[in-house]
């Protein structure tokens, strides 16, 4: 069981097994100019595309990045993902609704709901490993779904509706999309940072030795169980930054976000992207997102897209569009 | 009469639904267990498949006019003979990789089946009439027991059991159990063992179809109607551990049991009860009630 889940994204451990040596060699250039090109390409594109659409795409953007940090680096896959978007959604809507909380408070404060959430859940989910994870973390997602179905504060069916998003620091109006649109990229941009720093640090590199191995990793004095949790919270506080986000870009929370499709979507952007590479779950997300929107009046065949899209990057597509490409050019992606 | 505070009838009527979810648990996690033991994938399809073997029992009745009997036998030979398809032209390509690639794809594989159904059924629920022989119902004196859900609790032990009987003390099972332990070796013998792959995974497929058609009187026939259940189901898979054929079966009755206690004494619980005992379970004993940790 130990080994079979230690080489958990094996399509994308292929991919994402050299990234590791070279990051560290310094061979992070391309991984800069990549980077650079996407913050140039958010930064502009608002002049041409529907800039609530973009905002859509970073959010969830952030959110596959959170989760591919798991599944990509760590080997954890998790089924349950969602719970972390919507709970720290919930959160913020409330705070800003409810409680008058300006939007940066809001947005911390749900962003360390979530971070809680996945300490303690983290806890249960990492006794087991490999498929039993996925099922443990589906379930546990599952019961904090039926959670706010019947909590008061939600709203239920309804949501949480009209979420005002309020003045950054008490002094800039984010009411409009033009006032929203920085922060929504400074977030994306900067949670994204974090995710490629902690990769590529000591931390980042002993996570990667688990995923490849965890006995070797054991045997030579990591405390295994420990990195692990460190990871899912650090994954699911990053989750819980980008369903703040969207909360209050949207002005809405609802069961959507904590729904187990929504923890699906995510495993599905990731795949397509490319697990286990930096890039792969931005392009993935963007690819998933337009996909929903220009489908949307097909109503249910959405799914039945999704299905089929799944079976094909698992049979014959696992590396991803980011992998493949990386693959091509030789360099990590 | 009264116990507790709860009115009997009260109490036992829940019970009894209780046990009826428990035999639906029951079968479904027995099914996952078995395709787990000789596939090591955990089919995520169940709950999709469970809903076709309803869908199956309703197409049979409304377009063949094929009643409640022959749904029985035929709903799970017709979707377990999808099964077979699924596993001969997609499972089959992943044996070698990851496990949790075989989870993926039976996940893509339930949003189509569950796509296309609501699609072509609509999202609410199409009923199903009873069979005639087991309307009506007897008084046991403490509660009233409607002949329909005493035959589906009957049933599905006996079908639980004979499933049991068959991998434990049968030569067919003892294969089955060696080639869990030791593909190669029992292939080595001369015994097809991608067939017996194949197959079991039919089989564990045609026994969620089974529950399906059982439940089709009960609850309404709708595509959504196994995509929670199979959640649920994941979590008694980890309660009980997917080591024993008997584990699942017990720790499927038992908690349908357990959850419908919940709906009497702390209705607003009923929902959560099964992933907070998951959670208890793991706390001390990670490995499950039945389950070695390897």
């Amino acid at each position: 069981m130990a080994h079979t889940q230690t080489s958990a994204p094996a399509g994308g451990a292929s991919a994402a097994g050299p990234t590791a040596t070279k990051a560290t060699a310094g061979g992070n250039r391309h991984q800069l100019v990549a980077f650079l090109i996407m913050a140039a390409f958010f930064a502009i594109a608002p002049l041409v595309v529907y800039p609530v659409f973009l905002m859509k795409v970073m959010c969830f953007a952030l959110f596959a990045c959170a989760f591919n940090l798991l599944i990509g680096y760590g080997g954890l896959l998790s089924f349950g993902h969602a719970m972390f978007l919507g709970t720290a959604g919930y959160v913020a809507a409330h705070a800003a609704k409810v409680w008058g909380f300006t939007p940066e408070l809001a947005i911390l404060s749900a962003t360390a709901c979530a971070g809680v959430l996945a300490w303690v859940t983290g806890f249960l989910a990492i006794k087991r490993q490999g498929i039993y994870f996925a099922m443990i973390t589906l379930a546990l997602a599952q019961m904090i779904f039926f959670f706010y179905l019947q909590a008061p504060f939600t709203g239920g069916e309804d949501g949480i509706q009209a979420v005002p998003r309020g003045k950054l620091f008490g002094i800039f109006d984010l009411s409009s999309a033009a006032g929203m649109y920085p922060v929504v990229l400074f977030i994306f941009l900067g949670g994204f940072l974090l995710i490629w720093r902690i990769v590529n640090s000591p931390f980042g590199q002993i996570l990667k030795a688990i995923r490849e191995n965890e006995p070797r990793a054991l045997s030579l004095g990591y405390d295994t169980d420990r990195y692990k949790h460190v990871a899912y919270v650090l994954s699911g506080t990053l989750s819980g930054l980008a369903g703040a986000t969207k909360a209050l870009v949207f002005q809405l929370a609802s069961l959507t976000d904590v729904h187990w499709s929504m923890s699906g979507e995510v495993v599905l952007m990731t795949l397509v992207g490319g697990l286990g590479t930096l890039f792969g779950p931005v392009v993935g997300a963007a690819v998933i997102v337009s996909m929903q929107n220009y489908l949307a009046q097909i109503g249910a065949w959405v799914t039945v897209v999704q299905g089929v899209i799944f079976v094909i990057c698992v049979l014959a597509f696992r590396r991803g569009i980011i992998g493949e490409i990386a693959n091509f050019i030789r360099k990590p992606l | 009469m009264e116990i507790f505070g709860i009115p009997t009838q009260a109490l036992f009527g829940q019970l009894l639904i209780g046990l009826i979810n428990g035999s639906f648990y029951a079968l479904l996690s027995l099914g996952l267990a078995v395709i787990f033991g000789l596939l090591n994938i955990i089919n995520f399809t169940h709950g999709a498949q469970y809903m076709m073997g309803a869908f199956a029992a309703y197409l049979l009745l409304n377009k063949a006019g094929l009643g409640y009997w022959w749904a029985l036998l035929l709903a799970p030979i017709i979707v377990g003979f999808t099964g077979v398809l699924i596993e001969r032209f997609m499972l089959k390509r992943l044996y070698n990789l990851d496990h949790l690639y075989g989870l993926l794809l039976t996940f893509g594989v339930a949003l189509i089946i569950q796509g296309l159904f609501r699609n072509e059924y609509g999202a609410s629920g199409l009923p199903y009439q009873m069979p005639p022989q087991l309307t009506g119902g007897t008084n046991l004196g403490f509660m009233f027991l409607p002949n329909y859900r005493a035959w589906v609790i009957i049933a599905s032990l006996v079908v639980c059991l004979g499933t049991w009987f068959v991998i434990e003390r049968t030569k067919l099972g003892s294969y089955l159990r060696a080639a869990t332990e030791n593909p190669q070796l029992v292939q080595s013998f001369g015994i097809n063992v991608p067939r017996m792959i194949t197959l079991t995974y039919g089989f564990g497929v045609g026994l969620a179809a089974l529950a399906g058609v059982m439940a089709a009187p009960i609850y309404q026939v709708s595509p959504q109607m196994g995509a929670d259940l199979i959640i649920v189901v994941f979590a008694v898979v980890v309660i009980g551990g997917m080591g024993s054929i008997l584990g699942s079966i017990i720790t499927g009755f038992g908690l349908g049991l357990i959850e419908g206690l919940t709906k009497v004494f702390y209705p607003e619980a009923s929902n959560t009860v099964i992933f907070v005992i998951m959670a208890i379970v793991l706390l001390f004993k990670p490995a499950g009630l039945f389950g070695t940790q390897k």
